[in-house]
């Protein structure tokens, strides 16, 4: 339904292409294309703001790059940019205490009871000695549904179904793994809506009882504008210590992720992605922002041509093209370049006049057996100086190339565009750096 | 405003009703700026309708729509003064969800003359699908109707406990086969055990399921199915039920469990909390499905048939 993000840049850019640098004008339907994006994804409208003002300033003033599209370097930026955001290291969980406990906490059906389970599961895995409080008084089988989890994973389950006082039952959840000796006493709670004060009450007081050393919220990923009101008021009342984002294996961008982050600055510490015990895992912010921006591709290609584009080659590329003199050489080493990166057709739109040429044939790796044929079949004075090709000549290359005079005509064609496109960006001054800036770009 | 006050600041239910007046008087009060006899609207108004919206997760493409038909209808119809425009405001979003055969649900009923009356619980996990099931158990059995339940979630840890809990507390019966059983033959079985007993109404809860597992959605036509084999017309309703804190992938849902099994109808859950669930318009707008139920609260009483006007209302305050 949505366009990934780069291409709905380049559609918002057509008109920087040619352009070497970001600035003012062009940047502004660009970050609104952003920021549509990021809404779309479900991130605070306010955040959405915020984030893409950022962005902006990190994105004026920065060269275009000769081998990607304006808007893949910009999505490139915006992805680095979420992915600080959200928190470049793993926070790692604190357990201090005789039992250490963890209180869980979120809205209705976002998860706890069974990110309860996986905690304990993965805990045991470790280890450590665990239990299980069943302290949702409220929903029906809520403690039938702990049990049934702890008996899957065998771990034990503290419950009283009779007693209504869930700070009364976690007090003597800690006295029970306290006399079996467990480490690690995991509290479930009931859902509750963070207006609701009579229950936000009641888990001020859970965790005002219990000292947990990790107190952690638990959200539903698929969350949509209202994430940062639950997690505001949550995180004043309780003072969590770090963010729970389930239900991740399905399809949801989880802008929510980024929302809640910005909103009360407390780390993701797991994602849930299944209801089978086994589906947790750590969080990583770089993949949260890939997926929020859906389109981990464009990132990694820009990385790909970033590692792969052979720097030297670069430099003297880019000189060339600063001074006009690039020719038919040029043009062959960078088609090298391009077979060396692999996926030539998302490759090929990326340098300058070569969409053309792209739109024109069938494209695989073998597309450009023709182009570098007939490239060969020049001599070197040929190829440094393709104005002296006459008629004569091109039918010799033709022939010697196993093409024939209409393709090479054609090739010069568009050698003769890509490089007065070269030299209209020259003019526009923006190419100062290009490919070297690739290079040396962070 | 700062970036973070107003509307983030709202823990307390006092502050709630403060934040949503602050919205509301803001909105308004651009509203106020409007002048009367215009045939545009001002940029300024429509970036704050734009808030609006996209705070109540209406989504960017319907926002755009909407304020599009505002603009639209404005340079046609010109406006009178602030109310009209506010009328038109409402008039325009409301035009998206989608109409039941008979407009907005009177009340909870079921159609006469269909017995019994099968209606078929869906949605992904979590979103309150037990529970709204026991909620309108209650509703239709106050309306004197016979309601029959069937536990075809036997999935997830104690899904069978947690209806039977429901079916006691309403005083329905329930029909289940145990965890772990094929849901498609708890859901024959209702079915039959409703028709034997001449049941009004029969409602099958079925196990969540995220829209995007495949072998899970193909159990749902298979469910459909075998209810089929004993009542062909059956069932008589899908209820896809939806969380009203969910975001954009609510419309994700909308459209695949469409695909799985014709969804009649919509629930939207949790409207007791400060999130909006406007995503519903765009859902009903572009499939066509009319929303029937909200849910506020947890308990018994807490479902309210679906009112549009009301529902767009509480976007603005
Ligand atoms: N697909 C999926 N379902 C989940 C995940 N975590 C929980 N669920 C399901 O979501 C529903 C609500 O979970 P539960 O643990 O009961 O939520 P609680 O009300 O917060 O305790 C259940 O159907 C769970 O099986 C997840 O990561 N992925
Ligand atoms: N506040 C509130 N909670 C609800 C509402 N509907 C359901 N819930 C809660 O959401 C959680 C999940 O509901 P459940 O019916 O088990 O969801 P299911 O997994 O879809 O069957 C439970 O804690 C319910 O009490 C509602 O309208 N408002
Ligand atoms: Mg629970
Ligand atoms: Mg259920």
């Amino acid at each position: 339904m949505f366009d990934s993000l780069s291409v709905r840049l380049d559609k918002a850019i057509k008109n920087l292409k040619g352009q070497g640098r970001i600035t003012e004008i062009n940047v502004a339907t660009t970050v609104k294309e952003i920021r549509k994006a990021l809404i779309e994804a479900d991130v605070n409208y306010k955040v959405a703001k915020q984030v893409t003002d950022k962005i902006r300033e990190e994105a004026l003033g920065r060269d275009v790059l000769v081998a990607v599209s304006p808007g893949q370097l910009l999505t490139k930026i915006v992805d680095e940019e979420l992915t600080r955001l959200m928190g470049s290291t793993h926070a790692p969980m604190e357990l201090k205490g005789d039992p250490a406990v963890v209180l869980i906490s979120g809205l209705q059906g976002s998860g706890k009871t069974t990110f309860s389970g996986k905690l304990a599961k993965m805990l045991k895995g470790q280890g450590k000695s665990v239990m299980l409080a069943a302290c949702d008084i409220y929903r029906p089988a809520a403690i039938d549904q702990l049990r049934v989890l702890g008996e899957q994973i065998d771990v034990a389950v503290y419950a009283e179904p009779e007693n209504k006082d869930a700070v009364q039952i976690a007090k003597n959840a800690i006295k029970q793994a306290k006399a079996h000796n467990k480490k690690v006493l995991i509290v479930d709670t009931a859902g509750r809506l963070a207006i609701d004060e009579e229950m936000m009450q009641e888990i001020a007081n859970l965790k005002q009882a219990l000292q947990p050393s990790e107190t952690l919220f638990v959200v539903d990923a698929m969350t949509g504008q209202d994430a940062v009101n639950t997690a505001k008021t949550f995180n004043e009342r309780l003072n969590f210590d770090g963010v729970v984002l389930t239900k991740l294996d399905g399809d949801t961008r989880g802008g929510a992720a980024l929302s809640i982050r910005m909103v009360v600055d407390k780390p993701i510490k797991f994602v849930s992605s299944g209801e089978k015990m086994e589906d947790i895992d750590l969080f990583h912010p770089d993949r949260m922002a890939s997926r929020i921006l859906g389109m981990g591709d464009v990132v990694s290609l820009v990385e790909k041509a970033q590692q792969t584009f052979d720097e030297e080659e670069a430099r003297r590329l880019n000189k060339k093209i600063r001074k006009n003199e690039f020719d038919l050489n040029d043009f062959l080493s960078q088609l090298e370049q391009i077979k060396k990166m692999g996926n030539v057709k998302d490759l090929m739109g990326m340098i300058p006049g070569m969409g053309k040429v792209a739109k024109d044939i069938d494209l695989d790796n073998d597309s450009f057996k023709p182009i570098e044929a007939i490239i060969k079949s020049m001599t070197p004075k040929e190829r440094a100086n393709p104005d002296i090709l006459n008629g004569s000549r091109r039918k010799r290359i033709a022939r010697g190339s196993g093409t024939t005079v209409q393709e090479v005509n054609s090739l010069m064609k568009q050698f003769g565009d890509m490089r007065k496109m070269m030299k209209t960006m020259n003019k526009m001054g923006g190419m100062k750096r290009g490919l070297a800036n690739l290079m040396g770009g962070r | 405003m700062g970036l973070f006050g107003g509307i983030f600041s709202k823990d307390k239910k006092e502050h709630l009703d403060k934040g949503l007046a602050k919205t509301k008087e803001n909105f308004f009060s651009k509203l106020g700026k409007a002048v009367a006899g215009k045939s545009t609207v001002d940029d300024e108004v429509l970036d704050n309708l734009e808030e609006v919206l996209v705070t109540s997760d209406v989504g960017v493409e319907t926002t755009l729509k909407i304020i599009e038909a505002i603009e639209q209808r404005v340079a046609r119809d010109k406006y009178l003064g602030v109310d009209e425009l506010n009328r038109i405001l409402r008039e325009e979003i409301a035009a998206l969800l989608s109409e039941n055969n008979s407009g907005d649900l009177e009340d909870f009923d079921v159609p006469s003359g269909t017995r019994p009356y099968v209606i078929l619980v869906v949605g992904v996990n979590g979103v309150g699908k037990t529970t709204t099931i026991g909620k309108l158990a209650a509703r239709f059995k106050a309306k004197g109707l016979q309601v029959m339940l069937g536990a075809a979630d036997t999935f997830r840890a104690a899904a069978v406990d947690q209806l039977k809990r429901w079916g006691e507390r309403v005083g329905v019966p329930v029909v289940a086969h145990g965890m772990h059983t094929d849901p498609a033959s708890v859901a024959f079985d209702t079915v039959k055990k409703a028709v034997e007993q001449q049941a009004d109404v029969v409602i099958i809860d079925t196990a969540g399921r995220l829209h995007t597992k495949v072998n899970l959605m193909n159990e749902l036509g298979k469910i459909k199915r075998v209810i089929q084999k004993f009542v062909d017309t059956a069932p008589h309703e899908v209820l896809l039920v939806l969380d009203g804190s969910t975001g954009q992938n609510a419309v994700n849902q909308a459209r695949e469990f469409t695909k799985a099994t014709e969804v009649t109808a919509l629930a939207i859950t949790k409207l007791d909390g400060t999130a909006k669930g406007g995503v519903v318009i765009g859902i009903s707008d572009e499939f066509k499905i009319p929303v029937k139920y909200i849910g506020v609260g947890e308990g018994l009483e807490d479902l309210q048939v679906f009112n549009k006007m009301a529902f767009v209302d509480s976007f603005f305050g």
